[in-house]
Parts: structure tokens; C-alpha cells; sequence
């Protein structure tokens, strides 16, 4: 790994966003549209239940802002391939020295700062907003929130590889995959509201865990270790396989000629 | 003796039950420009990605400036660079700001000064701020260059580098070529459709056909050997498929 090749690859993505101001709005748009639709339900909610409104729903508004800090981190690392692709630059990279772990390293750091402009944002406006302070939660914030970045890296490696490996008609998975696991990641419910026999899939899911354990800790101010163990397990496991997936979809893809695919002649 | 810059052996590529490269070798000297011509399908670009490492071989070998290059692909790829027509810098990024990731990745000591020269040889030092995007497609090809010459590579492989330019900017692009073959005794692996490139600018042509090598040498060798008049009246023959196997036979 090459900190001066990791360097030149995050520049190239920043001159990206300074050059095209409307890829921020992206950044900004859709993450303040689930603000503000689940935060003035949250309110909605709130007026009418007075003051049994349960604290599971003010959390609803917390989970918005989490769930964008994952797919942010998601979708910088799968975004990342893809403009190299729209703008037929991926055999000038793939050509150049650069290793697996520099791009991936390089998408890490994109995937940070897209997440890091869209949760602060949306949590300076959910304050404003809402009155919602998702910084009440102390110190306890960072491990959880750095879970849900581990977790986004692992789920947009995998996008990347299965658009790797499917080529250019696999593109919507960046968007996609995300999605598939939501259902079960307890974002806006816990896990216990799932059917029974489904929710050992929740548990397999780090960020089910992360989104338990924040609702433990805005219930009661306490941190969950066990929440925390479970999800820094098993992202540590996801990371692993999604890297070797990751580098073993990139040897397949060069011994099947896959990335000259992507490159329309 | 001094070992050759690229040596390739046996190579085959298998897609399948396609073989676009079918047992191909040979070599390039240090500052030697060799042409690979062909018709599409030739095996050409497939032999190129090859040796950039994009496509692993099924079998064979590729060694550069004397190492192997599944084994040292990095260290390698960072004495080389290479420029094609179906490649583009990113359009969004200014002329400048695509010149500077390159470099970096390069790590090309002294990098603005080496970003005006690079656009000074290729003359298109005006369009530095210009967004990339915005270039005609004889301006980004040359763009393209600038970003092949930027770590003064020792062995350069364009692909159909004149393949969008008109005739001016053609000529200027194979004097570039040479020149910097004769200044920093660079080799350059240089497929072209355009005979007149090949006829200018290659000392030696590897011409292929169907994945295998038809025959090697300079442009007079291969007229004669082909008792052909021009090599693109050649070049017609070999991709319509006329008499070109006992030809082939007498190369052996």
C-alpha cells in the first residue's frame, strides 16, 4: 500500500466534487428528504401520544441519520468504481501501479467523507428541526458509528465485485445492495419486531446490532457492550470476506477479461 | 548483451473456447519502436492488455526490462505508461487537475514542471485550466499523451494513438513519437489501423493474424515477403484471408 498512490486517488474524487457541485446535492438531497419525512412523523407521532410517546420513536429520527451514515460509506466505495467507468478512465487506472489495497484504501477515505458531510449535516438540522440531539449520546456514538462505516466499506466492496463480476448491467446493485439487508438491519424497529423465525438474520447483521445498542443507550444512557461485541465481531469477519471476495473477483475479472468490458470500443 | 525491454513467450490467451492470442512471442530493444498490425480480432488489444496486466495469460510468459510481470506488475507498470483511443481522462477534472492524480500515482518527481512540459510537447500548454471534457477528441487524444509521457516511461504502448486526429495533428503526434524515442530511448509497442503511422514511425511490425504472428520485420521485409506493393493493400489481403497461410509457411 502506497500512501502517495492513496493520496492521488482521493484527490481525483475531490476534484471531482469541487469540479460538479451537483454531485453534493446528492450528498444532501435524498438524506433531507428522509429527514424530513420521518422527523415531522416523529412529531406527528409525538402530538398525539403526549407523554407516553415511547422513546423508540424518537429514535426514528437518530436512525435516518445512521442508516444514511452506512450507505453513504456504501456508496462511496461503490460509486467510486463506477465514475471510472462513466468517464472510460478505468484502464488508465487499472493500468497504472496501483494495488487492490490502494484503491480499496482510497475508497475507504471517500466513503468516510461522504458519510462524515451528510450525518453532520443531517444532525445539525435534526437538532434545529426536532430538538433531536443525536450527540446526547456522548462518547458512545464513535465505536457504534464507526461500525456502521465498517459495515458500509464491506457492503460496498461487494457491490463493487458483483459489478465487477456481472459487468456494466449490474450497475443499479450500488445503489441496491444496501436494501437488500435493510429490512433486517433493525434500523427503524428492533429486532424482536420481526417475525421469529427470521431473526437470526438480524443478528448476523452488524448493524442490527448498532441500531439495538443506540436505542439502549438513548433509552437509558448506558452503552451496550454486548451490542457493540456482536457488531465489531462480525464486521471485523464481513471486512475480511468482502476484501477476499473483492480480490478474488479482481483475479477472475483478469483472467476472463472483464474490466475491458466496461470499456466501450 | 543487453537484455530486451518486453519479451514475450508462448503466449496464449483462451476466452473459452476462443484463443484470441494463440503462442505469440517476441521482443523489443531498448528504444526500438515495433508495430503490431492486424485486422480486428487480430489479437492485438488483447496482447496489449496482457502487458499491462489486465488480462492474466493462460499460458506463456511476459517479462519487462528483464522481471516477470505476475510477479512484479507494480514495480514494473511504474517504468511504463500507455495511451489509448478508448480511454479517456475523467471529464469533469480540468486538464491540470488530470495531469496532477497521474502524477501522483507516477510518482513523478518535480510534477508541475513536468505537467508543462508534457503539454508543451504535445502543444496544448493554452488548454492547461480547460475542463476535459470540453476538448475536441484530437485535443483529448493528446491529453491522453501527455498523461502516457508524464513519468518518462522506458516502454510506452499506444494503442491506435492517431485513430481520431486529423491528418495535421497525426503528423504531429508520430513526430512526438519519435522524438521521444530519440531523446529518452523510450520503446514503444505502437498499434495502428493507419499503415501510413506504421510505414512513418515502427522500425520492426509484428504482423498478426487470428492470434498468431504472421511474420516479423521491417516494413520492406514484410512487402517483400508478401510480395505486396503497399501495406495496406497487404493488410486487405491478410483480413480477407487471401492466400495468407503459405505465406505465413515461408516465415518459418
Amino acid at each position: 500500500m502506497t500512501f502517495s498512490t492513496i493520496q492521488a486517488l482521493v484527490l481525483r474524487n475531490l476534484y471531482l466534487y469541487s469540479r460538479t457541485p451537483v454531485r453534493l446535492v446528492e450528498l444532501v438531497f435524498w438524506p433531507l428528504v428522509d429527514l424530513l419525512v420521518w422527523g415531522y412523523l416523529t412529531v406527528f407521532l409525538q402530538k398525539h401520544t403526549g407523554d407516553s410517546f415511547p422513546y423508540q420513536i424518537t429514535f426514528l429520527i437518530g436512525a435516518v441519520i445512521l442508516w444514511d451514515i452506512l450507505f453513504r460509506a456504501q456508496q462511496g466505495v461503490a460509486l467510486y468504481f463506477l465514475e471510472d467507468v462513466w468517464s472510460r478512465n478505468l484502464l488508465n487506472v487499472f493500468s497504472a501501479p496501483v494495488t487492490n489495497a490502494d484503491y480499496l484504501a482510497s475508497t475507504y477515505v471517500i466513503g468516510f467523507l461522504r458519510a462524515a458531510v451528510t450525518s453532520l449535516l443531517l444532525s445539525v438540522l435534526a437538532i434545529i428541526l426536532y430538538s433531536f440531539n443525536l450527540f446526547e449520546l456522548n462518547w458512545s456514538l464513535v465505536p457504534f458509528v464507526f461500525n456502521l462505516l465498517l459495515f458500509g466499506w464491506s457492503l460496498g466492496m461487494i457491490s463493487t465485485a458483483l459489478i465487477v463480476r456481472w459487468g456494466p448491467a449490474a450497475e443499479t446493485l450500488a445503489w441496491a445492495v444496501p436494501f437488500f439487508i435493510q429490512p433486517f438491519a433493525a434500523v427503524y424497529y428492533p429486532i424482536d419486531a420481526l417475525p421469529e423465525a427470521i431473526r437470526w438474520i438480524a443478528e448476523l447483521i452488524p448493524c442490527a446490532h448498532v441500531f439495538e445498542g443506540m436505542r439502549d443507550g438513548l433509552k437509558d444512557g448506558t452503552i451496550s457492550w454486548i451490542a457493540l461485541g456482536k457488531a465489531t465481531g462480525l464486521n471485523l469477519l464481513y471486512l475480511a470476506l468482502a476484501g477476499m471476495l473483492f480480490v478474488r473477483v479482481m483475479n477472475t475479472a483478469r483472467e476472463k477479461g472483464l474490466l475491458t468490458k466496461f470499456v466501450a470500443q | 548483451m543487453e537484455s530486451p525491454v518486453l519479451e514475450v513467450t508462448d503466449l496464449v490467451k483462451e476466452f473459452g473456447a476462443v484463443r484470441p492470442v494463440n503462442g505469440v512471442s517476441f521482443s523489443m530493444k531498448r528504444g526500438e519502436i515495433l508495430g503490431l498490425l492486424g485486422a480486428n480480432g487480430a489479437g492485438k488489444t488483447t496482447m496489449i492488455n496482457m502487458i499491462l496486466g489486465i488480462v492474466t495469460p493462460t499460458a506463456g510468459s511476459i517479462r519487462v526490462f528483464d522481471r516477470d510481470l505476475t510477479r512484479d506488475r507494480i514495480a514494473i507498470l511504474r517504468r511504463m505508461n500507455f495511451c489509448s483511443t478508448y480511454t479517456q481522462l475523467p471529464g469533469n477534472l480540468r486538464v491540470w487537475q488530470n495531469l496532477t492524480v497521474f502524477g501522483k500515482i507516477y510518482r513523478v518527481p518535480n510534477l508541475k514542471k513536468r505537467i508543462d512540459e508534457v503539454l508543451e510537447l504535445l502543444e496544448i500548454a493554452h488548454l492547461k485550466d480547460r475542463v476535459s471534457g470540453n476538448l475536441s477528441a484530437g485535443e483529448s487524444t493528446r491529453l491522453n499523451l501527455c498523461k502516457a509521457l508524464l513519468n518518462k516511461p522506458e516502454l510506452l504502448l499506444l494503442d491506435e494513438p492517431t485513430a481520431s486526429l486529423d491528418p495535421d495533428i497525426a503528423d504531429k503526434v508520430r513526430k512526438v513519437t519519435k522524438r521521444i524515442r530519440e531523446e529518452d530511448g523510450t520503446s514503444i509497442l505502437y498499434t495502428s489501423h493507419n499503415m501510413r503511422d506504421v510505414e512513418e514511425v515502427c522500425d520492426r511490425i509484428i504482423f498478426m493474424h487470428q492470434g498468431k504472428i504472421l511474420f516479423t520485420g521491417t516494413s520492406a521485409e514484410t512487402l517483400e515477403h508478401f510480395q505486396e506493393e503497399s501495406l495496406e493493400s497487404l493488410f486487405i489481403r491478410v483480413a480477407r484471408g487471401g492466400e495468407i497461410e503459405s505465406a505465413a509457411a515461408g516465415n518459418q
